[in-house]
This record gives structure tokens, sequence and C-alpha cells, in this order.
């Protein structure tokens, strides 16, 4: 079977992650919890793609709130299409976060974040081109 | 009123120049300010050793009339029992005024000021920062110089991991006309960041780096002579091969401008040798001294007490 046999229905109403890295997907459906939502949802991986070569998408048959703050720091290239009556109503291109709460953790072996377990790690972006972030506690920094 | 001081840069130049103007006013007449802190407490933990550190912020408490409260050796107490910073920090908050914090990890300090009901003071958070030493440096400057810009000054020894030395250059790019001359061993050279958060601030800043002190010791207004540890060092031999090239002795300071100033955050090993105390341009000892009064100063205001009268 050639890869153009396999085939998924387009969805009237819901989200297309798109252009994820090669593994990604599969990361993102866990990372998200995707499988606990209830909902039809399609994890196509290693998927043809001409800017990217190889690509996984997810779809998802509902429009929801999804954590974007945690899809942007798994992969910063994927886009999200809103789909609805089976067009693309709005395609969102992510962004860092200027702060990021609990999902990051400190790689200063000194830091207090790694002796006193109950602190919620706290980054802010310092550079978006390099992708650097900054603990609050400690300064170092940390390239996501 | 200033609530926690935690960063260098966590005051405005404009808070500095009023700590040093209070800390001034009690350094010459700290009669008037022996009943200033009357009713208050302060609290010192230390969760590591700093005798000179301790004493001086506990020297100024009671210097103002106040009260020390003193946890006792961290191995015996509720800390060694296993009770977090946040449950020992919001417990003594409701015990004392003010808290005065040495602790062995970065960014401890800021866990306190999270916690904590009272101001708080970060007397050194790991490698991260020890601002009440960049406070004293600042303020050694303003009681010799009346200023602290128009500088050239040199800074010798660790510079890699020298945690006073970062916190003082870049308080001091804040100010205008600052050149930096940076005397290290090769392994042991100022980390790039520290440069580009210093040329953010102040573009015009110049760093002059080399590895032979005599080559600058005539261009400076002040050297900041600093340690190197020997645990820096991989092996023995670089460590006292490099060691001996760093260290300032009469010979060199005859070198020096005759109005430069010589200081050091102490405690001093081997770097400055002794007979350069006795120069007027080696001013270290009464650096500490300073220190006590400018943490006096810094109490008052963060008790929000009246040091106007
Ligand atoms: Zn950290």
């Amino acid at each position: 079977m050639s890869d153009s046999e396999l085939k998924v229905e387009k969805i009237t109403r819901g989200i297309v992650i798109d252009h994820i890295k090669v593994g990604n997907g599969l990361k993102i459906f866990n990372k998200l919890n995707l499988g606990e939502l209830g909902k039809a949802i399609a994890l196509l991986i290693n998927v043809p793609s001409s800017k990217m070569g190889r690509k996984d998408i997810i779809k998802i048959s509902d429009v929801l709130d999804l954590d974007l703050a945690m899809l942007v720091l798994i992969d910063p290239d994927i886009t999200l299409d809103y789909i609805d009556e089976g067009k693309v109503i709005k395609k969102i291109k992510l962004e860092l976060p200027n702060t990021v709460r609990g999902l990051l953790k400190c790689r200063n072996a000194r830091c207090i974040t790694s002796a006193e377990s109950y602190l919620e790690s706290i980054f802010y972006l310092v550079d978006s081109s390099s992708r650097t972030y900054c603990c609050h506690y400690c300064d170092e920094f940390l390239k996501v | 009123m200033i609530k926690k001081l935690v960063n260098p840069l966590d005051l405005s130049i404009q808070e500095y120049q009023h700590l040093f103007e209070t800390g001034k006013t009690i350094y010459e007449s700290p009669q008037n300010f022996t009943q200033l802190a009357n009713s208050k407490i302060l609290a010192t933990l230390f969760y590591e050793p700093s005798t000179r550190t301790r004493m001086s912020f506990e020297s100024a408490m009671f210097r103002l009339g106040g009260k020390v409260l003193s946890m006792a050796d961290t191995s015996s107490s509720s800390v060694a029992k296993g009770e977090s910073l946040a449950d020992t920090i919001k417990t003594i908050s409701n015990y004392v005024d003010i808290i005065v914090i040495r602790h062995p990890k970065d960014g401890s300090a800021e866990v306190a000021v999270k916690y904590s009901s009272v101001p708080v003071i970060n007397a050194g958070d790991g490698a991260h920062h020890h601002p009440t030493q960049t406070l004293t440096d600042l303020f050694t400057l303003y009681m010799y110089r009346g200023k602290v810009s128009n500088n050239s000054f040199g800074f010798c020894g660790d510079l890699k991991y020298g945690r006073t030395v970062h916190s003082l250059i870049t308080t001091l790019a804040r100010y205008p006309e600052v050149n930096y001359y940076l005397i290290s061993p090769e392994e042991l050279q100022l980390p790039q960041h520290i440069k580009n958060s210093v040329l953010e601030v102040n573009p015009k800043a110049t760093f002059n780096e080399t590895s032979q002190m005599e080559e600058v010791l005539p261009n400076l207004d002040v050297l900041y002579m600093t340690r190197i540890q020997r645990e820096r060092f991989f092996n023995e031999d670089d460590y006292l091969r490099l060691k001996d090239t760093f260290i300032l002795d009469k010979n060199k300071v005859n070198m020096m401008k005759k109005d430069a100033l010589i200081m050091h955050p102490l405690p001093r090993v081997s770097e400055i040798t002794y007979e350069v105390d006795d120069d007027p341009r080696a001013i270290y000892f009464e650096q500490a001294k300073l220190g006590m009064y400018i943490r006096m100063a810094l109490i008052s205001l963060m008790l929000g007490l009246n040091t106007n009268r």
C-alpha cells in the first residue's frame, strides 16, 4: 500500500493541528491527553508533505480549548486550522508565551526549585528567536 | 518603601542615592540613631555559615536599638527535620519585623519574599546574588568619591564565577562613564552574557581584558580585588602558577595613581600582601565598616522608620 492510499476523512467541524514534526504527533497526543476527550480524533504519523518531506497531523472533531503554551513548547512550527462547515475559518501560527508556569523545569542543579518540590516553576521569555527562557528564581537560561 | 532586596537591580538609582545619603548621615552621627529601631526585631536565617555578613547585619540592628533573633544551627532546627523553606518563612515572619536570609540555593531569597509577610533582605543565595555586598561597594565609592560614575574600574581575580564581581559590574553599568579593566587568567574571564547585559544598559561602556595586571594598573581609579579559589582549577600546578600572577603587592601598588582606591569584599586569602594594608589607598577594612552603616540605612528604610530627625 502506498502513502497516498491511506485516507482519513475531512472533518466538518473541529481543529487540525498541522505541520507537526515527525515524532511530535504522539507526544502532543499524550501531553494534551487527547485520548481522554471523548471526541473522534485522528493521529496521522509520517504523512508525506510538500513543505516538510514528512509530517504528523492531528485532527480533532470538535472545537475546544487547547493548551497552546504546551503545544508551542513541544513544537514551535505547528499551525492550527479551525474548521467549520468543512471550511477553514481561522488559521493560527503559535507564538511562545511570555510567561510559562509549571511546564518547564530548571536545569540549574543549585536552583531552589530543585530542592523545594512544591514550587511551581516560572519562566520568562527573554529571546524568542533563540527560544530562550529565564528561570524566575535563579535566572538560569533554558532553550526550549 | 523598599519591601525586598533580592537582586542589586531591585533598587533604582534614586533608591541607591537615598540609601547613600541616609548611610552617610548615620555614619557621621550614629548617636542620633541608637533608639530608631527600638521596638523592632530582625531575624537572621543563615542556612550556611557566613560569620562576617551575619555579624554585620546583627551589629547594624543592635546599633539602631533593635533586637535580633538568630536561627540556631540549621542542622539541629526544624529545617533539619525537613521543614520546607516556605513553612519556615511563613512561621518566622509572624515573629519578626524583617528577615535577612542566606541560603546555599540560587533563587532561595525570591522564595522567601513570596512567603514572607515582612520585608526580606537577601544576604546571599547560592551563586546568584549578594546585593548588600554591592550596596556596600557602591556606598564605599560614594563616601570616598562623592559619586559612583566617571571611574575606570579594575576587577582582578576570578571574574568567571565571582558573584560579587558580576553584581557590581552590572550595577555600575547604570552609571555614566564607566570603563572596565578586567584582569584575570584566561580560564576565569568574565562571561559574555555579563558583558552583554552591561552593554544593553550602557552601550558606551568599554571592556579592556588582560592577564597582566601591570599593564593596566596606572589607568585605574578603583581596583577591586577578589580571591581565586583552588577548586576552580583542574590541577594544582595551574592554580599555583596563576594565583601568584594575580597577587597585589607593594611594587604593583606603586604603579597605581596616587588617589586610586583598592577594594576587596573580604575575606582575603593571599591575593593582597599584608604590606599593602598600610597604604592609604587600601580601604578594604573601611569598606567592611561602611558595609555595616549602609546596612543600618537599609534596615531603617525597609522598616519604614523616619531617619530625618
Ligand atoms: Zn532556576
